[in-house]
């Protein structure tokens, strides 16, 4: 890649065409969120809203619990990154700092657990939460889904890069293996971690099948769920529909903007060694 | 003095392995009570008449596979989810591919493009879907205005049974589609030029180089973004939930993964949606040691 290239023009434009199609639901989402129902059943049909209709937003309050909903899914999602990755900064650091017999077998399974489909578990594990009367409620949300063996895999690949030489200085200053990992491998991994908790966040925030199931009141549902019933209980009105997805998409189009390049680095990364 | 112990060929110490035990508690706990405990069960149930509604829950040897065998929904569940992944995964690979060689190029914007090709990616489906969803509106939707424009005959895509699978897939190909560009894109940028100036040296043309040099060297990328396209699609739910509730026109886009959510969790048939689930690990199973056998003799590596 040392030469300098010409840009190729023909590339560019078979790309830009592409792109179009890619972000072209985003821009139209964003375009309808602002529509009148009249601009809606316009024929022929509209493409740009007559006004800014703010009201859809308004809206999406009044017939639904939205805010609710809003904080439903923030509430779950902050305290199953947090748990998710405290835990995961611990088996990571096991796994690729310390020695402990039966370690290759333990990775294995856990690494593995990455490749079972969660339909396959999610009966059992649906009738374990109904005996510990969670179902219905934040705990049952929260605990099936707090192990997530690609945040540990990802972590472990960052820990991996410490020098073990770092280590060794720190051993000798008096650092037992605990004290390595607070005063060497966290230090150290401030952008990993942050990177693990934007997945783990991110993987939360997303998450449909197990909250469909698990969750039976309407005040419990988290934005995903309750997204799916709006379909119903919004009687079809569009506009509406795309003023909640607006507020569901650009939290995470925006923080994507602003951790894209290490997001990408990071999947590149752990997506082709598993 | 530190004190070890010998097991096996290895020698361990006593502190530090005990230390590694107890930070991993937490994540050998969650992983043996909501992972490997499920595992055993779930097996276990596939061989009792477990239901909510009858209240029963007798063990009935291989019954459940017996009645699976014979009901022409799961069958078509599972006909309908090879389909999906047949139709789904060479669409995807051949575009995936293809975007990945032109962002390849000296290309402007390469960041900004290759962002927007992932941003579907990462939005929640359940939000997106809700687009989509009003694309495919018969009436009012912006597919059947340009069919209009066009002249040609509007669509009923997801109320129809012939085409509510295929708009699930164009759905499933945009939303995906970044991820898999960005993995090839990552695997022709670790291609050494040395192979490639070697080939042009001896006279090769950009074609040759592309299918004799990068798609051999990117062959075990191709390999991971099948295995992973198969997986994949023995788990696509949530667009056939929210698109297409019930199924679809017809059963069309009930998928084994809906299947076995409507066996549990509509109709309380636990036992038999735990063999279903089975039979649905059993498939994916197979048809990854196929692929590992097919990549021993075809897949590349240096």
């Amino acid at each position: 890649m040392s030469k300098p290239h010409k840009h190729n023009w023909a590339a560019f434009t078979a790309l830009v065409a592409g792109l179009v199609v890619m972000i072209f639901p985003f821009v139209w989402m964003i375009l309808s969120a602002f529509k009148s129902k009249a601009d809606v059943y316009a024929y022929p049909p509209k493409w740009i809203p007559s006004g800014l209709n703010w009201e859809n937003f308004a809206r999406a309050f009044v017939m639904v619990p939205f805010a609710r909903w809003f904080l439903n899914s923030l509430l779950v999602s902050a305290a199953m990154t947090f748990l998710q990755v405290g835990s995961a900064i611990f088996a990571a650091y096991a796994f690729s700092k310390m020695r402990f017999p039966f370690k290759g077998a333990i990775y294995l399974v856990v690494i593995s657990t990455m490749l079972l489909p969660q339909i396959l578990t999610i009966i059992p594990m649906f009738l374990l939460i109904a005996k510990l009367g969670l179902v219905d409620s934040y705990g049952g949300l929260i605990l099936p889904e707090l192990f997530s063996g690609f945040t540990i895999l990802l972590l472990q690949q960052y820990f991996m890069a410490i020098p073990d030489d770092l280590m060794h200085a720190a051993r000798i200053d008096g650092c037992g293996p605990l004290g390595c990992l607070r005063h060497v491998v966290i230090p150290n991994s401030g952008a990993a971690i942050a990177t693990a908790s934007f997945f783990s966040f991110l993987g939360h925030w997303r998450s449909y099948l197990w909250p469909l199931i698990v969750v039976n009141s309407t005040k419990l549902r988290t934005l995903p769920i309750g997204l799916k019933y709006l379909i119903t209980e919004s009687s079809n009105d569009y506009q509406v529909m795309m003023a909640a997805s607006v507020m569901a998409i650009m939290p995470v189009l925006i923080a994507f903007v602003f951790t894209e390049k290490r997001f990408i680095r990071s999947i590149t990364l752990s997506g082709l060694k598993a | 003095m530190i004190r070890k112990f010998r097991l096996g060929k290895s020698y361990y110490e006593w502190g530090e392995s005990a230390i590694a035990f107890f930070i991993l508690l937490p994540t050998l706990s969650l992983v043996a009570l909501f992972i490997l405990w499920p595992l055993v069960q779930v097996f276990y149930l596939s061989l009792t008449n477990w239901s909510l509604v009858k209240g029963t829950k007798d063990f009935i040897g291989l019954d459940n596979f017996r009645f699976l065998s014979k009901d022409p929904n799961f069958l078509k569940s599972i006909r309908t989810t090879f389909m999906y992944s047949f139709i789904k995964i060479p669409i995807d690979l051949v575009l995936a591919l293809g975007c990945a060689v032109l962002l390849d190029k000296a290309v402007p914007f390469r960041r900004f493009i290759r962002a927007s090709y992932f941003a579907p990616v990462i939005v929640p489906i359940v939000a997106s879907a809700l687009i989509w969803i009003w694309f495919y509106d018969p009436g009012i939707g912006p597919f059947n205005t340009i069919l209009k424009t066009l002249g040609l005959a509007p669509v009923n895509w997801l109320s129809d049974e012939r085409t509510a699978l295929l708009s699930i897939i164009i759905f499933a190909v945009w939303r995906g589609l970044g991820y898999d560009i960005l993995l090839f894109l990552t695997g022709l940028q670790g291609i050494s030029e040395t192979y490639v100036e070697a080939a042009r040296i001896d006279g090769a043309n950009p074609r040759q180089i592309f299918f004799r040099i990068k798609l051999p060297l990117l062959s075990p990328i191709v390999y991971f973004v099948l295995l992973m396209g198969v997986i994949n699609s023995f788990k696509v739910f949530t667009e056939i939930s929210v698109m297409t509730p019930n199924g679809g026109p017809l059963y069309s886009t009930g998928v084994m993964v809906y299947y076995i959510y409507e066996a549990a969790f509509t109709r309380g048939r636990f036992g038999r949606a735990a063999a279903a689930s089975v039979v649905l690990f059993a498939i994916v199973l197979a048809l990854t040691l196929v692929q590992k056998k097919i990549a021993k003799k075809s897949v590349f590596s240096e």
